[in-house]
């Protein structure tokens, strides 16, 4: 459990078995002088899905980004206090951010497949990071995890054919494969469902629910009813801060504070 | 709680709706309740039929309730104090039809036990504990219309009241009809109607629990301060 004294905590301690994977500690976010984080201390675990929410603006897709230091290709931007994934703190001057972001891997709003056959959106991660030695090690890997991303049926045929050619869903399962077929060991998700229809919606949902056997995974939504779903913690952001974070079920049954009451019922402040 | 409101305000209305079928079930539970009492402690027989013919419509007015929530549930998907409260709503309209049940039984059997005439002995009791009752089911209705959990509290607390009292009278029907097994019949019917009150006392609690379920969000078990603990030794 998170040592925040801001945050109002529910009832439940979580099981002591849950294993920290990520761990931010005071961390505050500038971009330039506006600040956009405010001492966030936040625990992300082991095989268990953390869901992030809160209006638009309240500092979701910062503090995802802080957590593989996507927040470093940012002009102006300042990430200060401390995150750690396996105690190892990420922001250590001696870390290599490549090796990083192939262990936290990432997931977008908008699919972006790369402009290259469905297989080459997939071989890319281990090619560049080496992960095998010939043709059909490579092979494996794609096919693997475009089976785990549940796209495989869908595309074996015809794997030649340029990502950008499938639709929004089919896109967003192969940079989901994309993302995996690097082995990482943390998935971040920002928005990863808001383009797409409810069936293809619930096929995504499914695969995190799958996913997160193996991954510890962080997702960003607008929908409460997928943070709901998809999620056993659940993390409520307002102008920066971290206003409560607890079991989802308790979260959206009965939350504490009455700012995130507010917000998950559609109220007027 | 009460004073935010919803972006929707079409949401607003139909949370409004769903107490007001609350507030008017309740009503009409409590009526049927004060005129089966009335009936039975005067054995006026000629308020039954219209008693047994009422409680109609308080099944109706449950399922119109049930009907309601459904569509708020599938159209609005409330979370949080919402959800709560359209929960606690159709649990509370399940129980206000029960205790209508239990009215209108209690009218049902009043003619049995005016037949044996042999009542008066217990009369006064039996007053009392229905009174108390009554007392009971209407503080615990106030207390849903103002989401008051520390007067759905107090309700809850008197179920042992009852409970007392249900067990006194219990012991003397059963002495009078050991005595007197011409009267058997007549105490026979006289100990459902004060189990149906007793059951209708059950019901004010279950809604007490509820209440304090909206209001906090965890049933009264959970909330009750330590000094209780004690009760949970043996
Ligand atoms: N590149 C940037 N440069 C300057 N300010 C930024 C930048 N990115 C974000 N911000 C500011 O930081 C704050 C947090 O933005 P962020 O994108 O993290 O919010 P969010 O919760 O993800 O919102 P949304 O739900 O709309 O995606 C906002 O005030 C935003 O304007
Ligand atoms: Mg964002």
């Amino acid at each position: 459990m998170t040592e925040t004294d801001k945050t109002v905590k529910t009832h439940k301690t979580p099981e002591a078995e849950d294993r920290v994977k990520i761990k931010a500690r005071r961390v505050n976010v500038f971009y330039g002088a506006a600040q956009a984080l405010f001492d966030i201390d936040l625990d992300m675990r082991l095989n268990q899905v953390t869901a992030l929410i809160g209006p638009s603006g309240c500092g979701k897709s910062t503090f995802l980004r802080c957590l593989n230091r996507m927040n470093d290709v940012i002009d102006g931007c300042r990430v200060e206090g401390d995150i750690y994934m396996d105690n190892q703190n990420v922001y250590d001057e001696t870390l290599d951010v490549v090796e990083l972001r192939a262990r936290i891997g990432m997931v977008f709003q908008k699919p972006n497949p790369f402009p290259k056959s469905i297989y080459d959106n997939v071989a890319y991660g281990p090619r560049i990071h080496g992960m095998t030695q010939n043709k059909e090690q490579l092979d494996h890997i794609v096919k693997k995890s475009l089976r785990r991303a549940g796209l495989w049926d869908e595309v074996k045929d015809r794997l030649s054919d340029t990502g950008s050619g499938l639709s929004g869903g089919q896109q967003q399962r192969l940079c989901i494969a994309r993302a995996i077929a690097v082995n990482p060991e943390v998935l971040l998700m920002d928005e990863p469902c808001s383009a797409l229809d409810p069936v293809a919606t619930a096929v995504i949902e499914n695969l995190i629910h799958e996913l997160r056997q193996r991954y510890t995974i962080v997702i960003v939504t607008h929908s409460m009813h997928q943070a709901a779903r998809v999620s056993q913690k659940t993390a409520y952001f307002h102008l920066g801060e971290l206003i409560e974070y607890g079991d989802t079920s308790d979260i959206f049954t009965r939350p504490q504070h009455e700012q995130t009451e507010a917000y998950i019922s559609g109220k007027i402040g | 709680m009460e004073d935010t409101q919803h972006i929707s305000s079409a949401f607003d209305k139909d949370l409004a709706e769903l107490n007001r079928k609350i507030a008017k079930l309740g009503q009409l539970t409590q009526n049927q309740f004060a005129r089966a009492l009335e009936a039975l402690l005067n054995y006026d027989l000629t308020q039954i039929d219209e008693i047994v013919a009422h409680d109609k419509r308080i099944d109706e007015l449950e399922s119109k309730l049930n009907e309601d929530a459904l569509t708020l549930i599938a159209l609005r998907s409330p979370l949080a104090a919402d959800l709560r409260r359209v929960i606690v709503a159709v649990k509370i309209a399940t129980m206000l039809e029960r205790m209508g049940d239990y009215a209108k039984n209690i009218a049902k059997r009043i003619e049995w036990v005016a037949k044996g005439d042999v009542v008066d002995v217990s009369n006064t009791s039996i007053k009392s504990m229905g009174e108390t009752v009554q007392h009971m089911v209407q503080q615990v209705l106030e207390a849903y219309m103002n989401a008051d959990a520390d007067t759905a509290m107090q309700v809850w607390l008197r179920d042992v009241e009852v409970d007392q009292m249900h067990k006194t009278i219990f012991q003397e029907l059963l002495q009078l009809m050991g005595d007197r097994p011409e009267h058997v019949t007549a105490g026979s019917h006289m100990l459902f109607i004060t189990k149906n009150i007793e059951r209708i006392g059950d019901y004010a609690t279950g809604i007490a629990e509820q209440i304090c379920f909206l209001v906090n969000g965890f049933m009264p078990e959970e909330t009750r301060p330590k000094a209780d603990e004690t009760d949970h030794k043996g």
